[in-house]
């Protein structure tokens, strides 16, 4: 095992459109929309414009300002543990 | 022990194979057949998940391909090393089931009653969700003005070259060649940069929708440029994928 190169990873990060699949299913809503509010740095943003890693050991969003971890989701069988400690606000689009 | 909470609200379900088209020699286009189809909208994508045998499995993303009120298809390109795209190109038969979850998104979508210029940029298989778009514009007679610029290895990378070929007034398709260009070849060389993006994009003043869709050191570089060209981040929306499709 050896760590991956840069580009490697840098290709690998997507971002919040290949997250919305799950999200839909945790939330029950379209959530890509959403509107975010990093803990960290404090920057508003939308889920569709956060950085997403899904090779992590689960599926890893962070902030595209700071970099910060927003969220992170972690599935085994048909249980979501979901970790939203880096977000100060997650507002779905009403309607 | 399935999860109960989010059953009824969105869940996977079985969807089977109708119809496969080759696109290219390594891309396919996939129509599916999907009894509670929600209906989609323009660029939305949706999720596609195969179990082995053992009860492992693997989901990916597709964009899909056709415009809401047509049947569900998706264009999946096969990527050499990849989990699920070989499959999906090359072992799937008409009949065939899958599961897929969808649709998927509200961000990278365009819905045809802006009449603002729409520019549509696109790296490799990023092209697929700009079908859907094109094909609703015609769909629904939208007035927007759209430009779609390309970005493909070689003329034989092209996906949809036919049907991008005869687009109705109002619609201009614009190819760059990265790789290999055809004999007598008039379009762009190269990769998309400032000046071809200045050349093609319409004037910032006029307020267009930009759209980029594809592998992801594409989609920030063409977004960093157009940024640098005037246009606010805030008009720009961005796809992007993981994979080593060409652009």
């Amino acid at each position: 095992m050896h760590a991956p190169h840069e580009n490697d990873r840098d290709v690998r990060a997507l971002d919040g459109n290949a997250i919305g699949g799950l999200f839909l299913e945790i939330f029950g809503t379209e959530m890509t929309t959403a509107f975010t509010t990093c803990a960290t740095c404090g920057s508003t943003s939308t889920v569709a414009e956060a950085v997403v890693y899904l090779q992590a050991p689960g599926a890893v969003m962070r902030c595209r300002t700071c970099g910060a971890i927003l969220a992170v989701v972690v599935r085994r069988h048909a249980t979501n543990c979901v970790d939203l400690l880096g977000l100060a606000a997650l507002e779905p689009v009403p309607g | 022990m399935a999860g109960t909470a989010v059953r009824g609200r969105l869940t996977w379900q079985v969807a089977t194979v109708g119809s496969v088209t080759d696109e290219t020699t390594s891309v396919r286009t996939i129509e599916l057949e999907v009894p509670a189809w929600a209906g989609h909208r323009a660029g939305q994508h949706l999720d596609v998940r195969l179990t082995a045998e053992d009860g492992y499995t693997a989901e990916r993303s597709y964009s899909i391909a056709s415009a809401p009120g047509e049947p569900v298809m998706i264009t999946v390109e096969r990527l050499e090393d990849g989990e699920v795209s070989p499959y999906l190109t090359e072992e799937l038969r008409a009949g065939d089931e899958i599961e897929i979850r969808g649709p998927i998104g509200g961000y990278f979508v365009w819905d045809g009653a802006d009449p603002s210029p729409v520019l549509l940029v696109a790296g490799g298989s990023g092209v697929v969700p700009f079908r859907s778009m094109l094909r609703h514009r015609e769909r629904i007679d939208a007035s927007a003005p759209v430009r779609l610029l390309y970005s493909a290895r070689s003329p034989g990378d092209v996906i949809y070259r036919a049907e991008l070929d005869k687009q109705p007034a109002g619609v201009e398709v614009i190819y760059t060649l990265t790789r290999e260009q055809p004999p007598g070849w008039t379009g762009h060389r190269g990769r998309i940069n400032a000046a071809l993006l200045g050349e093609v994009a319409w004037p910032a003043g006029e307020h267009p929708a930009c759209y980029v869709c594809g592998p992801t050191p594409f989609v920030e570089t063409v977004a960093d440029t157009l940024v640098s060209l005037g246009y606010p981040a805030l008009q720009i929306r961005t796809e992007r994928y993981g994979g080593a499709g060409g652009t």
